[in-house]
């Protein structure tokens, strides 16, 4: 798949700018969900939220750990993905895809600019 | 290794790896002037006779309640403990057991604590319940902190008649988490009034708490504001007496979200006031907000029922300080005690023992009411409790009973002043008897 419009956090979350612009899709990446193990649990924020730029908005919750799932940008949370509440363990089978999390109407759009690309991500998990 | 510490080849080795050569070298940092040069004033030692007999001699001094009538309560209550509840509970498998920190392996020590769980919840009507907390006023606080972070609101607000101990650990809570605790008033009935309830329930409430029957005793009616409350967003904590639940509709019946209570009058003597228990029981919805630990049956690879600690990733020592609360243990002696009580009771000897004392304290109540002088001081219905208002302050009251050997109740004003002044709080449980009721009238008469 395409990284060209996805942008990383130093706290394994994925950015992806929808080609409109103004929304974000929001989830972890595979080394994140691969680090966490089996999910099983997510607290999501509710829909309308203002959250700011690396503020924890809610918890991912894995068979023998939990983490905070941090807004990697400013803006409000405009959609979450409920099918996660019957099945989190798409997080784990499909990190950058059907196990998106939440989406955010970013409020600056120079936050997600000033965002890791995947070859830096990949850098700081020691995978390239 | 044997524990013997300190000794000198200790300290030499302590004072060469510090450099120094000798114990002044170590503490010359503290000033001259907070320094100790005498001996402490703490007398010879004694012998062990010597110091039973100081001690004896100090405790005489108590009066136990156990010696003398007592009318106490205000969340302490002097029910009967059967004697073989000591002699189960007192069994070395379970006498030593601290809450279980490599837990599957003490399979009878988490049976017992989700046997427990199951009695809770089944009191509560609520389908979840932890495995227990300090006490009453330490789970209610619990339950208002875990209100405000699923709510994310930050103000509680209680009625006035929630217990004075409860609403200072609440306090102390509220205090320390930048939260806020709004009180509302009471009608001439004793229970929460609606209206000013209504006022108090602005859109950042996160809980309200309705203690019931509350410290006077009055049974309060959650269901009449349920829907008032459900309309600000906030949720409804109730705060119970267990054994009023036996004759009295349960939290569950009037769509509580959480529900908290002191487990003492459950198979416990009073103790001089603990060691205590609190439990705390709540909807499905809230499960991984809920506090302490959680002990739920499962089968093992064989296909046994077996028991495990479960959604620990709540818990302290997996969430550290995100976790849901600092407190990752239980009160489980006193759990186990109190498993073992209702198991004895039953549901039928339970129902019975909360029809006994309703109908004693009722009793009672008409006898003083006919006292010259004395009345109720509120109209609301009550379980086994009530308010008197006395003609005289009510501490001359109490002191007076005291000198008769009874314990006549607790004096008010203590806590709310002096409006209470005249106003002695009366607890009734199935131990009193109506010689005990006469005692009590006769004193209140006498001149």
């Amino acid at each position: 798949m395409s990284f060209e419009n996805v942008r990383f956090t130093k706290e394994h979350e994925w950015v992806r700018l929808e080609k409109s612009g103004g929304l974000a899709t929001v989830g972890i990446t595979d080394f994140a969900s691969g680090e966490l193990g089996d999910i099983v649990y997510i607290e999501f924020p509710e829909v309308g939220r203002e959250v700011k730029a690396m503020d924890p908005m809610g918890t991912i919750e894995a068979v023998k750990t939990v983490a905070d799932l941090y807004a990697p940008v400013s803006g409000v949370v405009k959609e979450i993905n409920t099918a996660l509440n019957d099945d989190p363990a798409l997080v784990n089978q499909s990190p950058f895809d059907k196990g998106w999390f939440v989406k955010i109407e970013l409020s600056n759009r120079s936050e997600f600019d000033g965002l890791m690309e995947k070859n830096e991500y990949d850098k700081m998990v020691g995978k390239d | 290794m044997p524990y013997i510490h300190h000794t000198d080849d200790d300290r030499r080795e302590m004072f060469a790896s510090l450099g120094i050569s000798s114990e002044e070298e170590l503490f010359d940092r503290i000033p001259e002037k907070f320094r100790l040069r005498s001996a402490l004033a703490i007398g010879e030692g004694k012998s062990e006779h010597e110091t039973l007999r100081e001690f004896e001699s100090l405790g005489d001094k108590n009066r136990p309640a156990g010696g003398l009538v007592s009318f106490l309560g205000g969340g302490i209550y002097d029910h009967i403990v059967p004697s073989v509840i000591r002699h189960i509970a007192g069994r070395s498998e379970f006498y030593t057991a601290y809450t279980p920190y490599q837990p599957e392996v003490s399979q009878g020590t988490l049976q017992v604590i989700f046997e427990y769980q199951t009695a809770v919840s089944r009191l509560a009507g609520l389908p979840v319940a932890n495995a227990s907390m300090y006490d009453g006023a330490t789970a209610l606080a619990e339950a208002c902190v875990m209100a405000t972070k699923i709510t994310r609101r930050r103000v509680i607000v209680c009625g006035e008649g929630l217990n004075p101990r409860y609403r200072a650990v609440l306090e102390t809570y509220t205090a320390g988490q930048g939260l806020v605790l709004r009180a509302v008033g009471l009608t001439a009935r004793g229970d929460i009034d609606a209206s000013s309830l209504k006022g108090a329930l602005s859109g950042d409430v996160a809980a309200v708490v309705v203690q019931t029957p509350n410290y006077f005793g009055v049974i309060e009616c959650p269901w009449e504001y349920r829907e008032m409350i459900r309309e600000s967003g906030a949720l409804l904590v109730a705060s119970v007496d267990p054994v009023s639940l036996s004759i009295l509709k349960s939290p569950g019946e009037y769509d509580a979200d959480i529900c908290v209570g002191e487990g003492q009058s459950l198979g416990n003597e009073m103790n001089f006031g603990g060691p205590l228990l609190g439990f705390m029981a709540c909807k499905n919805d809230y499960v991984r907000h809920l506090p302490g630990r959680l002990v739920s049956e499962t089968k093992d690879v064989d296909g046994k029922r077996a028991y495990v600690l479960t959604l620990q990733t709540r818990e302290q020592h997996i969430r550290r300080d995100k976790a849901t609360s600092n407190i990752c243990t239980n009160q489980g002696h006193v759990a186990l005690r109190t498993v073992i009580y209702l198991s004895l009771l039953g549901e039928t000897g339970f129902h019975e023992l909360g029809k006994i004392c309703h109908d004693k304290a009722a009793r009672l109540a008409k006898m003083i009411s006919e006292c010259p002088g004395y009345s109720l001081r509120f109209t609301g219905p009550f379980f086994r409790e009530f308010v008197v208002r006395c003609p005289v302050g009510a501490d001359t009251v109490a002191k007076k009973a005291r000198d008769r050997g009874i314990l006549a109740g607790i004096p008010l004003a203590k806590y709310f002043g002096e409006a209470f002044r005249y106003d002695l709080l009366v607890a009734v449980t199935e131990k009193r008897t109506d010689e005990d009721f006469r005692k009590l009238c006769d004193s209140f008469r006498a001149k």
